[in-house]
């Protein structure tokens, strides 16, 4: 192969400019291609090996979740919304359970405010490991960052399975409390898994974070500027990592995150590289948070017991409760009208909305580098789509 | 958040405008602000710019789709019956027309504050469905309002660009509007019965 100097490249890529229209190519990236995480396309304009245009498509998986949910009971729904972000359906439980909290003035024991904040950030714990895996599938890192990530993730599976009954669709959150209550030895074992995880932490970073590859292909790649990034609505861990020090659990305090010690990371720079870091970082923080509630966890009722089950029927009105979920702000807005059934059932998808600035962040950049800023939205088709 | 004061600076600030609390009855206490079209796009810029609120940060958008009420009341009526004056009950309706809604959820989050609700209403449900689009102000509403369009059909002027996001291009209805009918297209049921069959009559 002959080489090319630098200064010819350019010259090439100018010329190529030069002709203009009939040198752009459309191509339709997805929506099986293996990058996209799910049924996902993107049309994509490009100019040699730069994107000039990208415009996502979304609805393959759409299934009308909110009309489904709005002519079922409250309750009914409850199921339904782990199928959302199927790898984090305990925060999904855990924001509509909040919600209708919200809607009907429900007091929640204080047991299950512990169970929620662990089970929350156990997802936190497995959602960003495997994302982080599959930003490295993305890089070209092939199978064993992901290996490793899905090795630890399995672990926590297995907690949520003999909690809950299932590894991934949970169900297991109530208006006012929790289903189960902790089975005999779970707290030792979720206490041995986290006293664990560090160690797999530590070889994650000293594997990845230094990586002379991962920062070729990361940094500077892919800057989503602070201005963009609040205009957007960007929320979550890409937001942070523009440096925005915007947490849901230290904004709202929702729960009991106000007796929590833990500290927000926060990026410099908005590129993937910060995104990928701010993940790792805050895995940290999240065994921070776990080890103090496994600690402080009190016995008592796991359930409201003025809260009806059966025949549930909040008073007419509305309430939107928001928390902070591994991907970002995960909000639902619920209307009721005093029946049985939610008059209007809303999902704020943090997926969805962190998608929105997909195309600013792409602009200029390779193909193969759209793929790895995509995989650091960190998105799942059943939210977008719902 | 104290909705009478953002009321009387927004009534300051944007002369002309008309602004209403609309109460919510739930326990959760978030009261919303209703805004008239007109003044919409400048309220939403008084809002994102002013410093003392300074609502930078458009968390939620979404429709509501309010049918037509009918709301019955008996009324005592003087009338002749069988030749002598008596006091009837009457049951005397009035229909109140239904319209869409956008609802908006705000925060701030240099502030730290929120949520702060506006809603703006269309005229009814059929021809008058056109709202401002705030999209110009959060970019966050692009793909919220996009999907109002496609499920719910509110037409959002200045939107940059308006269209199906969930549905495909194609599709004719608004899905989640309340008196949406499923399609006929029961390709799992060669002879509708019963229930399915009711409701293909609906078409």
């Amino acid at each position: 192969m002959e080489m090319i100097a630098p200064e010819d490249q350019r010259t090439a890529q100018s010329a190529a400019t030069a002709k203009s229209e009939d040198a752009l190519l459309d191509i339709s990236l997805g929506p099986h291609h293996p990058s996209t995480h799910g049924v996902f396309r993107m049309d994509v304009v490009l100019d040699g090996e730069r994107v000039v245009k990208l415009k996502p498509v979304f609805g393959y998986l759409h299934r009308n979740h909110e009309k489904i949910a709005e002519s079922v009971s409250y309750l009914a729904s409850m199921p339904y919304t782990d199928r959302l972000d199927y790898m984090c359906s305990l925060t999904n439980n855990w924001a509509y359970a909040l919600t209708v909290e919200k809607l009907a003035g429900i007091q929640v024991p204080e047991r299950a405010e512990y169970i929620r904040v662990i089970t929350a950030e156990l997802t936190r714990l497995q959602n960003h490991a495997s994302t982080i895996g599959f930003l490295m599938q993305e890089m070209g890192a092939s199978g064993t960052p992901l290996m490793y990530a899905f090795r630890e993730r399995e672990i926590i599976l297995d907690l949520f399975e003999s909690l809950t009954g299932s590894r991934m669709m949970s169900n297991y959150m109530r208006f006012g409390g929790c289903r189960v209550d902790l089975p005999y030895g779970w707290l030792k074992q979720t206490e041995k898994v986290v006293a664990e995880f560090p160690r797999f932490l530590d070889e994650f970073e000293r594997l990845l974070s230094s990586n002379e590859i991962l920062l070729a292909r990361t940094q500077g790649v892919g800057v989503l500027s602070k201005k963009l990034a609040i205009q957007g609505g960007i929320t979550g861990p890409m937001l942070r990592a523009s440096g925005v020090n915007y947490d849901i659990r230290k904004v709202d305090k929702y729960g009991i995150y106000d007796r929590f010690d833990f500290r927000v990371p926060i990026g410099e720079h908005g590129d993937v590289y910060d995104r990928f870091m701010i993940r790792l970082l805050e895995m940290r923080e999240s065994l921070k948070i776990l080890t103090q509630a496994l600690r402080d966890i009190t016995a008592g009722p796991i359930m409201d017991t003025k809260t009806k089950i059966r025949g549930f029927r909040p008073k007419a009105g509305e309430a939107y409760g928001r928390i902070e979920s591994p991907k970002g702000e995960l909000g639902f807005f619920l209307i009721s009208d005093g029946s049985p059934q939610p008059y209007r059932y809303r999902v704020r998808p943090p997926s969805l909305i962190n998608l929105t600035v997909l195309e600013d962040m792409c602009l200029g950049a390779s193909v193969a580098d759209t793929v790895v800023i995509f995989g650091t939205v960190d998105i799942v088709l059943g939210e977008v789509d719902r | 958040m104290n909705l009478e004061k953002i009321k009387s600076d927004i009534e300051a600030a944007v002369p002309g405008c008309n602004v209403q609390i609309v109460v919510n009855g739930s326990p959760s206490g978030q009261h919303s602000l209703l805004l008239e079209r007109q003044h919409v796009f400048e309220i939403a810029k008084f809002l994102q710019d002013d410093s003392e609120l300074h609502l930078d940060y458009c968390s939620n958008v979404t429709g509501v789709d309010w049918l037509d009420t009918e709301t019955s009341e008996k009324v005592k009526v003087q009338r002749l019956v069988d030749g002598v004056e008596q006091e009837v009950e009457e049951i005397r309706k009035t229909r109140s027309p239904g319209y869409l809604e956008a609802v908006y959820h705000l925060y701030s989050m240099e502030k730290k504050h929120g949520p702060l609700v506006l809603r703006q209403r269309t005229e009814n449900r059929t021809d008058q469905i056109n709202l401002p689009s705030l999209t110009p102000i959060w970019r966050s509403a692009e793909f919220q309002e996009r999907e109002i369009f496609d499920l719910y059909g509110i037409i959002f002027e200045g939107h940059p660009d308006l269209r199906r996001i969930l549905m495909w291009d194609e599709f004719e209805d608004h899905p989640m509007r309340k008196d949406y009918i499923e399609p006929n297209d029961y390709e799992y049921e060669p002879t509708p019965h019963d229930a399915v069959l009711e409701k293909s009559m609906q078409h």
